[in-house]
């Protein structure tokens, strides 16, 4: 009798669970559709869908909220105008132009969109920040309650939020099936020039398509934000992390090209999520964990490390891309010596003309911004040895540079160890999860090691932090002392930046040993080709795995030097994840493939805000993301970054003033070389 | 033998660049197609230099040259994929210089592109699918398909298989099914016969000779000379990116002998 009534109150509890888990999972089911539409549709993982997202939602909410339009119309300009024109001047102006580039390269761009969109939608909008949102969702009275079968609670909002994900869903799955256009947008994708040769304008498609899937990120932005409200947060894109990363996880199990997959895949991570909150016993603190925060990112680790489909994944590349001219190489391997001993001069006495001002005539103010320089190009060698040597995207670096910082502070105020100690220490802890992070995902590489690095730094964020263990207490505080060692007191600011300049060019003479190294040989070959690599007996994850160990051990570094310029570990002004992502856009448009290009970023990314933007331009400090975040286009067609890109044209411009052409000459010696490339199978 | 060739035997192309164009038989209708003084490039690469050439209507004409030649750019100039730094490409009499691949396809102009030119994610089915969409009809892409599974009956067995998977014959089958089964303006051809079992070949050039009888023009490109010397009225040799002879495919074979082997060619 007890046994039937307590089943009977379980079998309630389920059913109330999975009601509330459905207009959840349409949450995250809407969000993994327009992924999979993006990725399907462009060939781009497209990161900056939060941004749309957001551009939609702020803009209803300006409209709607702020200047009281009524629902429709709000709606109808922010999701049926506004997020349209968007993805039209997106492909229009910038993926029109990469759609030859690496899915890597593509991933760069679009996390150089979601940094500068959303800054520069504030900036013109005067969007204000500080007010929070409010729960308004696009139905009228939608916080109106319902009951399914007279027990189970819905809101008006929940219940119009499934029907449009099914609606959707279902009108998408019938335009690829049963369309012509559908047969032509994923024919785009995979070579838009045979698309062409089939008498198909791809440009047209291309926009149509880009239009179609800004539409869904906007109608998804809109849709989400009384959940996103509810969760107590100001609209920002970070807002819709959480939520992204859910539906990452459901796009990810039908690989990012099923839809059906990525609608059955939410509703049922929006299941799980309640059920667990349900069912799972809180008494476990690992199991109460996973009712939290963080579910989400588990879930996502776990899919991509675990579902079978994605280790399978070969994409199909172009059969028309040596069409394309090749890309050139590095200028420093075809100067000449003269040039590269005049630049190592000029190099030398810029340095050394900077060094006597610093120490002789600067101020406080600016010793610190310069030590701040030192310690972030510190910190932009990790990606330059892992992003330019190995040609991959990991997006959890920043989440390296805390723990070496957490751990300069553990150790010194636990232990009272002297705080460089600690911060080796922090490297060491940083290097080994660094390793034990990438062994399960560095063979699957390219977005996939990009979005579990992404799972990993948001992870961190959310959830490790609070703990004391690495966050620190409230009761001790995150304060960390300058070092001492060797009866050398560090503490002034000049000794202290004496220190990180000695620190900063061991990391850099440690970065070209590796780039010199069988390991960062066989990293150049990889990014040539894998395929070509492997058959030479290159392992290419193993290489992988040091390199990445090594780039996190270098960023634990940095973190723990910044900390201790600081005197206190500023977890939420330096190392959040949404800063990490500015990190790598700033490196790898100024040029992840050198030491001076890290070198380079480090003062970019602390004097150009300050100096250039404030001083000199007198323009609002965000300016910065919007102009790094579309900087970052130039990486599809300059790799090597803009310096060095820049480098190669005063090279060749040099070349021509001392050399006359001779057509003839360039005629035999140039003409055979493309029609080879274009001729794989060689003469019969 | 030279002697015979004298007059057709142009100089090369940077002593007199129309000089090319002089050997050729001056078309009295509007050639289907014209290259005038065609450069083109890849980036820093130059790969054609002064190329002038005409397909005219019903005319076939084989590309020929040695590896690196530049007849693959030709015939991408010829369909709008590269577009060329200098000079014209009329279709027509329209000019086309500027025109992007779909506008050439639209104006019969078809291209076959080397190797395994077919869209690998797609089944048979859908590639086939999406080539005759743009000019039939649900019901005439479904004759169109029946007509392209007769003249390729390995493909037909394979129609809902992935086009990726496969062989590297059948994926040139298929390339080859989406043009052949519509005759075109002017079919160009890039190496047909590379990756084909000698038989297959022949089935091929059959397939061509037929729809030259339909009235289509040819520019084939390939290194097969006999197979192509054999269905072509006219030549090209192409070195080095110009236009080195051309003539008659019948005065070709001996041309070409003593050009490639005289230079060290394979």
């Amino acid at each position: 009798m007890t046994a039937s009534v307590l089943a009977a109150g379980v079998l309630e509890e389920t059913i109330r669970a999975f009601f509330q888990g459905l207009p959840i999972g349409a949450g995250f089911a809407l969000v993994a559709m327009s992924f999979v539409l993006t990725y399907k549709t462009s060939g781009v993982f497209n990161l900056a869908f939060g941004a749309q997202a957001f551009i939609s939602a702020a803009t209803y909410y300006e409209l709607h909220v702020r200047r009281d339009w009524s629902i429709w119309l709000a709606v109808l300009v922010a999701v049926v105008l506004v997020a349209p024109v968007l993805g039209l001047l997106l492909e229009r102006l910038i993926f029109r132009h990469v759609h030859a580039a690496s899915a890597v390269a593509k991933l760069v761009i679009s996390l150089g969109l979601l940094v500068a969109l959303p800054e520069l939608f504030k900036l013109i909008v005067d969007y204000n920040r500080e007010q929070p949102f409010g729960a308004v969702g696009i139905i009228p009275d939608g916080t109106t309650v319902y009951r399914l079968f007279g027990r189970y609670p819905v809101t008006r909002d929940e219940i119009a939020a499934f029907v449009i994900v099914v609606a959707a869903s279902l009108a998408l799955a019938a335009l690829f099936r049963y369309t012509r256009l559908g047969l032509r947008i994923r024919a785009v994708v995979q070579s838009p020039r045979m698309t062409e040769l089939n008498g198909v304008n791809a440009d047209w498609v291309s926009s149509g398509s880009w239009m179609l899937s800004s539409f869904f990120a906007g109608l998804a932005g809109v849709l989400l934000v009384p959940t996103t409200s509810s969760l107590g947060t100001v609209l920002e894109p970070t807002g819709f992390f959480p939520i992204v990363i859910s539906a990452l996880a459901a796009a990810a199990l039908g690989r990012l090209v099923s839809l059906p997959a990525a609608l059955l895949g939410g509703l049922a991570l929006g299941v799980v999520t309640t059920q667990m909150r349900t069912h799972v016993p809180r008494d476990n603190v690992i199991l109460a964990e996973l009712q939290g925060p963080a579910l989400p990112y588990v879930m996502l680790f776990a899919i991509i490390v675990f579902w079978p489909a994605i280790r399978r994944q070969v994409a199909g590349a172009d059969p028309l891309l040596g069409v394309s001219p090749p890309p050139p190489a590095l200028a420093a391997t075809s100067r000449s010596r003269g040039m590269t001993i005049y630049t190592r001069v000029m190099a030398l006495a810029f340095f050394t003309a900077v060094g006597i001002w610093t120490f002789g005539y600067a101020n406080n103010f600016w010793i610190s911004r310069i030590t701040h320089s030192v310690i972030f190009s510190i910190i932009f060698l990790s990606i330059v040895v892992f992003t330019g040597l190995g040609g991959q995207i990991a997006l959890c670096q920043v989440t390296f540079a805390a723990i070496g910082a957490f751990g300069a502070m553990q150790f010194a105020q636990r232990w009272d160890v002297s705080v460089i100690v600690g911060m080796l220490a922090g490297a060491a802890i940083a290097a080994a999860v660094g390793a034990v992070l990438s062994i399960p995902v560095m063979r699957l590489g390219g977005i996939w090691l990009a979005i579990a690095t992404l799972a990993f730094a948001l992870f961190f964020h959310d959830v490790l932090v609070k703990y004391d263990w690495v966050g620190g207490s409230l009761f001790h505080g995150r304060g960390v002392p300058r070092p001492e060692f060797f009866g050398v007191d560090f503490s002034s600011r000049e000794n202290f930046l004496i220190l990180c300049i000695a620190v900063l060019v061991l990391v850099g003479v440690l970065v070209i040993l590796i780039r010199e190294s069988s390991t960062g040989m066989a990293l150049r070959a990889l990014r040539g080709s894998e395929t070509a690599a492997e058959s030479i007996g290159v392992i290419s994850w193993r290489s992988r795995v040091i390199v990445f160990s090594v780039s996190a051990g270098i960023a634990a570094i940095g973190g723990g030097l910044l900390a201790m310029e600081e005197k206190l570990v500023g977890y939420e002004s330096n190392y959040d994840p949404q800063t990490g992502l500015f990190w790598l856009v700033i490196v790898v448009v100024l040029g992840a493939r050198t030491v001076e290009g890290g070198i380079q970023a480090g003062v970019a990314f602390v004097i150009f805000p300050e100096l250039v933007l404030d001083r000199w331009l007198g323009l609002h400090g965000a300016w910065r993301y919007v102009l790094f975040g579309f900087a970052a286009i130039s990486f599809a067609r300059h790799p090597e970054g803009l310096l060095e890109h820049g480098k190669r044209r005063s090279q060749a411009m040099m070349q021509r003033m001392f050399a006359r052409r001779q057509p003839a000459m360039a005629a035999a010696t140039t003409g055979p070389a493309v029609p080879t490339a274009a001729d794989p199978e060689g003469e019969p | 033998m030279s002697d015979a060739l004298e007059p057709t035997a142009a100089p090369t192309a940077a002593e007199s660049p129309a000089g090319a164009t002089v050997a050729a038989p001056a078309p009295l209708v509007i050639p289907v197609l014209e290259l005038r003084h065609v450069n083109a490039a890849y980036g820093p690469f130059r790969a054609l230099f002064d190329v002038s050439l005409t397909v005219g209507e019903g005319e076939t004409v084989a590309l020929l040259g040695r590896n690196g030649a530049g007849k693959t750019t030709v015939a991408r100039v010829a369909s709008g994929l590269v577009e060329p730094t200098a000079g014209e490409v009329m279709v027509d009499g329209n000019d086309f210089t500027k025109a992007r691949a779909h506008r050439y396809a639209k104006a019969g102009v078809v291209h076959v592109p080397e190797g395994r030119a077919v869209f690998s994610d797609f089944t048979v089915e859908e590639n086939l699918t999406l080539a005759f969409s743009r000019t039939h009809d649900r019901s005439g892409v479904r004759d169109a398909l029946s007509r392209a599974f007769d003249l390729f009956p390995p493909i037909a067995q394979r129609r809902r298989q992935i086009a990726g998977t496969l062989s590297g014959g059948e994926q040139r089958m298929l390339a080859m099914a989406r043009v052949l089964v519509e005759t075109p303006r002017l079919l160009i051809a890039d190496e047909l016969s590379l990756g084909l079992a000698p038989i297959v070949t022949d089935d091929v050039y059959a397939v061509l000779a037929r729809i030259r009888e339909a009235g289509t023009s040819l520019l084939i490109v390939e290194q097969h000379m006999s197979h192509a010397l054999a269905l072509c009225d006219r030549a090209i040799l192409l070195d080095h990116g110009a236009i080195t002879w051309q003539g008659p495919s019948a005065e070709a074979a001996d041309t070409l002998a003593a050009t490639l082997f005289d230079t060290g060619g394979e």
